[in-house]
C-alpha cells in the first residue's frame, strides 16, 4: 500500500449519511474543514511548546538561526510528505463525497 | 499491545479530549438556553402550545443557530477522533498484528474464533457510531487495527472518566456483585458483546478461581483483546467469537452473566434472542446484569431530546428505542420471577488520579455512571 492509499484508508467515512445541520449544507463542509485545522493548529502549538522548553531547559534557543535555517533535500522531502498528509487530513470531507459519488456510479 | 505514538499524534488526542470536555461542560448547555430563550417561544407563537415530545424539540431546535454550529462540531469532533486513531494504527497495522500474534500464541487455547460466525445485519448495516469499517473490518490477515483504533481513541471521547484502561465500568461490576453476594465465588462468568474485554478483564481479577468468557462477533476486538489480557497477565480469560443470539454453550452452564454498553447496538429482536439465551445459559442461584445508558422514561422532553442526538447523527441507530425499552418487563417476558428483577445504578470506579463523575455533568451518555438491570435465576 502506497502513502497516499493509507491516508485515503485513514479517512475513510464511516457507512451511513453525513448529516447537515446547516440550511446551506456548504457551511457544514466549511466548518468541518476548519475545525480539523482548528484541531492541526492545537497540535502544531503543542509542539512548538514541547520545543521551546526543551530548548529553554538546555539554554540552547538561538533565534536568529531559525530565521536563518535553509532546509536541504531530505528534510524539504521530509517537510513535503508532511504537507500532503496534513492537507488530506484538512480536506477529507471532499475525499468522501468524491468516493460516495464514485461508489453510486458503480 | 498499545500503538507507538508520536508527539503530534499524542497532541491530537489532546486536543480531541480537551474538545470534548469543553464541548460536555461549556456548549452543550446552551442548548437549553437557546431553547428556553427563543426557541420554545418560536413554536409557541406558531402553534400555540410547547413542543409535545422530544421529536418536536429536535424539529424546533433543528432551525437553531447554536444547535446547529453546536451539532456540527460535535460531528466534526467524532469524525476527527477516527481520523486521528486510524492513522495513528493504520500506519503500523502490521506491526501491530504481528505483536498480537506473537502474544496470542503464548495461550493460543483461550483465544476461540469461528469464522463461520456472520455479521448480524444490526451491526453491517451501519458503521456504529461512526467508526468506518466497525468493529469487525480487516484490512489485513489477522487484523487488530479496529480494536487499536477503539482502544487508542475512547480515553479522549470519555475524557478518564472510565479510568485509565477504560475498565471502570468491570470494575464498577466487580464491586457491586462482590458487594450483594458477599463471599459468593461464581464459578463461570460470561460478558456478552465483550468487544477488546475493558470490562471483561476487571471479572477476572476480582473472581481469580472462576473461568471468565468474553464473546464476541468481532475477530479483531477478539484477538487484539486477547493479546492484551495476555499482556497483562490475564491469558486464562476466555475471548470466544459467538453471537449473543446463539450461544455455543450448555445449559445452566454460567452463574455470572453481563453486559456494559452492548445492548443498544442490537436490535429489539436481537435483545429478545440475547435474554433468552441468558435464561438458558444462567445457572440456578445465578444472576445477570447489564449495564446501559438511562431509559428516558422519567427524564424531561429536552433531555430525551439532547440523549438522542447519538441516534440520529452518530449511528447509533438502535439507541432511542433500547431507551424506551423496559427491560424489567422483557426480563419478565423471558420468565424470569417478578421479585427476582431488579434495576440499579452502577458508578465508574476509576484511579485516583482520574476525574470522577458528576451527575450535573454527565456528557448526556459518555459519563461514568450507568443505569443497570438485571435478574437473579
Amino acid at each position: 500500500m502506497n502513502e497516499l492509499d493509507l491516508q485515503k484508508l485513514i479517512n475513510a467515512a464511516a457507512s451511513g449519511k453525513r448529516p447537515h445541520f446547516f440550511g446551506d449544507h456548504d457551511v457544514d463542509r466549511l466548518l468541518s474543514i476548519v475545525w480539523a485545522m482548528a484541531a492541526e493548529l492545537a497540535v502544531t502549538r503543542e509542539r512548538l511548546d514541547t520545543v521551546e522548553r526543551l530548548l529553554a531547559e538546555r539554554a540552547l534557543l538561538d533565534r536568529a538561526a531559525i530565521d536563518a535555517y535553509r532546509p536541504d533535500g531530505a528534510a524539504a522531502a521530509e517537510r513535503g510528505q508532511w504537507q500532503i498528509e496534513y492537507l488530506s487530513r484538512l480536506l477529507r470531507v471532499l475525499q468522501q463525497e468524491v468516493d460516495a459519488l464514485r461508489r453510486e456510479e458503480r | 499491545m498499545s500503538p507507538t505514538a508520536t508527539h503530534d499524534e499524542i497532541a491530537r488526542f489532546n486536543f480531541l479530549a480537551n474538545f470534548n470536555k469543553y464541548m460536555s461542560n461549556v456548549v452543550v448547555a446552551g442548548n437549553a438556553v437557546a431553547y428556553e430563550r427563543r426557541v420554545a417561544p418560536h413554536w409557541r407563537a406558531q402553534h400555540g402550545v410547547d413542543p409535545a415530545n422530544r421529536r418536536e424539540i429536535r424539529a424546533a431546535m433543528s432551525a437553531d443557530a447554536y444547535y446547529q454550529l453546536w451539532s456540527a462540531l460535535r460531528r466534526s469532533g467524532m469524525e476527527m477522533r477516527q481520523q486521528a486513531g486510524r492513522s495513528l494504527v493504520l500506519r503500523q497495522m502490521q506491526a501491530l498484528r504481528d505483536r498480537a500474534r506473537e502474544l496470542n500464541a503464548a495461550c493460543a487455547a483461550t483465544l476461540r474464533l469461528d469464522n463461520s460466525i456472520a455479521i448480524p445485519p444490526y451491526q453491517s448495516e451501519l458503521d456504529n457510531h461512526c467508526m468506518p469499517g466497525s468493529y469487525y473490518a480487516e484490512y489485513i490477515d489477522d487484523d487488530v487495527s479496529a480494536a487499536a483504533n477503539y482502544d487508542a481513541g475512547m480515553f479522549a471521547t470519555t475524557t478518564g472518566l472510565f479510568g485509565r484502561y477504560l475498565d471502570g465500568a468491570g470494575r464498577g461490576t466487580a464491586q457491586w456483585l462482590s458487594r450483594s453476594r458477599p463471599g459468593w465465588q461464581p464459578r463461570r462468568i460470561l460478558d456478552l458483546g465483550c468487544g477488546l474485554g475493558h470490562n471483561l478483564l476487571p471479572l477476572a481479577r476480582a473472581y481469580p478461581e472462576a473461568e471468565v468468557v468474553g464473546v464476541d462477533v468481532a475477530a479483531p476486538m477478539l484477538r487484539y483483546g486477547h493479546s492484551r489480557a495476555v499482556g497483562m497477565g490475564l491469558g486464562r480469560v476466555i475471548f470466544q467469537q459467538a453471537n449473543a443470539e446463539r450461544l455455543p454453550f450448555e445449559d445452566a452452564s454460567f452463574d455470572f452473566i453481563y453486559s456494559t454498553m452492548f445492548l443498544h447496538e442490537t436490535s429489539h429482536a436481537a435483545l429478545r434472542n440475547i435474554f433468552g439465551e441468558v435464561r438458558r445459559l444462567l445457572a440456578p442461584g445465578g444472576v445477570q446484569l447489564h449495564l446501559e445508558q438511562p431509559p428516558y422514561r422519567g427524564m424531561s422532553d429536552f433531555e430525551q431530546f439532547l440523549r438522542d442526538w447519538d441516534c440520529h447523527y452518530n449511528n447509533e441507530p438502535f439507541w432511542s428505542a433500547l431507551h424506551e425499552t423496559h427491560l424489567p418487563t422483557l426480563l419478565a417476558e423471558k420468565g424470569f420471577a417478578q421479585a427476582d428483577i431488579f434495576e440499579t445504578e452502577i458508578h465508574a470506579i476509576v484511579e485516583d488520579e482520574m476525574p470522577k463523575v458528576a451527575t450535573a455533568v454527565e456528557d448526556f451518555g459518555r459519563g461514568g455512571l450507568w443505569y443497570a438491570c438485571g435478574a437473579a435465576a
